[in-house]
């Protein structure tokens, strides 16, 4: 049985996890992406200081 | 699961995101590498006892900073936690809805918003998330540099667990407090009372991380679902529901918590959930809705 002969659901729930597999492949490239540009240092820096913003001051 | 349980879970989580107790003394705040880690729910890193960095703050001081205007690291580790628990975070690891939890259970009046304005009301958290993706990175100031809107204008979090903390053990902090700190601190006053009015009204109506996860909840890893053979409709579990979610309609609605407390009510476990889970593989065929069980009626 081919994917297009499948009962609808079953087509639905495959639709689905390809959904899920390429959002959480997706997901990890970009962390990749932004560990090599050096982005949880910026995140770091933000946290690791008082942010007066958030607390509100200013 | 039973309620009680979740609530040790969410307080356990809230230990585990919050560790470092003794700063609420010192008034300080963890400087560790453990920092340029985000957490799951929302849980402000100026939190004197924060081990990680909250995702939105993150979001925004990354976009609105003077490199780029564009986040890879947090955005791709927000979509990592939703695409794994989808708003499961929401309902059991998320520090700030275990404080609205535990504020729901003083006892008051509880009242049910007109089901039109909740509805659209519920908007609300996509209108949140819009503002912490793009006012950071439109709006920069003469350095190139944007204001994290969200924290500075909207975040009760942030003034509860940050703000109030050290502005209590800091005497300069104190003497800077302006306008804004009244304006945040009116902000808090009025979500923690409404909260022991309304189930979770943040969640519902601001949180732009419940929006991001709610989107992913249906295509999460963690999924729910109901049997609708062994369904008998007798309506427990949306009377259980205190996210107004339609239960046996759209379980998998971005407006779910998964709290579990459907699963708790539904008589003949008709409700499924669990990682790695879906309707091929959770339900059992030969389940069958029991011949006779009680009918609750919905309102």
């Amino acid at each position: 049985m081919t994917a297009k002969d499948a009962p609808r659901p079953h087509r639905r729930l495959a639709g689905k996890r390809l959904v899920t597999v390429a959002i959480f492949t997706i997901s990890v490239g970009l962390i990749a992406v932004g560990i090599s540009v050096g982005e949880p240092a910026e995140v770091l820096q933000k946290a690791v200081n008082i942010c007066l913003e958030c607390i509100g001051i200013g | 699961m039973k309620q009680g349980t979740r609530h040790l879970i969410q307080a356990l989580a809230a230990l585990a995101q919050n560790p470092h107790l003794g700063n609420f003394i010192t008034g300080r705040i963890h400087q560790g590498p453990s920092k340029r880690l985000c957490v799951p729910g929302l849980n402000c890193y100026s939190c004197p006892g924060a081990a990680g960095a909250c995702p939105i703050g993150s979001l925004q001081a990354v976009i609105g900073g003077r490199t780029r205007s564009v986040s890879y690291y947090v955005a791709g580790t927000v979509l990592l936690f939703g695409v794994l628990f989808g708003r499961l975070i929401c309902g059991f690891l998320c520090p700030f809805g275990f404080v609205q939890d535990l504020l729901h259970k003083i006892p008051s009046p509880k009242p049910s918003p007109p089901r039109r304005l909740d509805r659209t009301l519920r908007w609300g958290k996509y209108v949140s998330l819009a503002a912490v993706l793009l006012l950071p990175a439109l709006v920069k100031d003469a350095f190139g540099i944007g204001d994290p809107f969200f924290c500075k204008y909207v975040c009760p979090a942030g003034t509860l667990e940050g703000g109030l903390p050290l502005l209590a053990t800091n005497e300069a902090l104190r003497a800077a407090a302006r306008f804004l700190f009244s304006w945040k601190l009116g902000l808090l006053v009025l979500v923690i009372a409404w909260s022991v009015l309304m189930y979770r009204p943040f969640c519902k109506y601001l949180c732009p991380l419940g929006a991001i996860y709610g989107l992913l909840n249906r295509f999460s890893v963690y999924q729910m679902g109901v049997n609708k053979s062994a369904c008998i409709h007798c309506g427990r579990c949306e009377k259980a529901c205190k996210m107004g979610v339609d239960v046996t309609g759209n379980i998998n609605s971005a407006e779910c918590i998964r709290c579990g407390a459907c699963k708790a009510a539904c008589p003949t476990g008709a409700i499924w959930s669990g990682f790695f889970k879906d309707e091929k593989t959770a339900v059992n065929p030969s389940q069958t809705p029991p011949s006779s069980g009680p009918s609750v009626g919905r309102d």
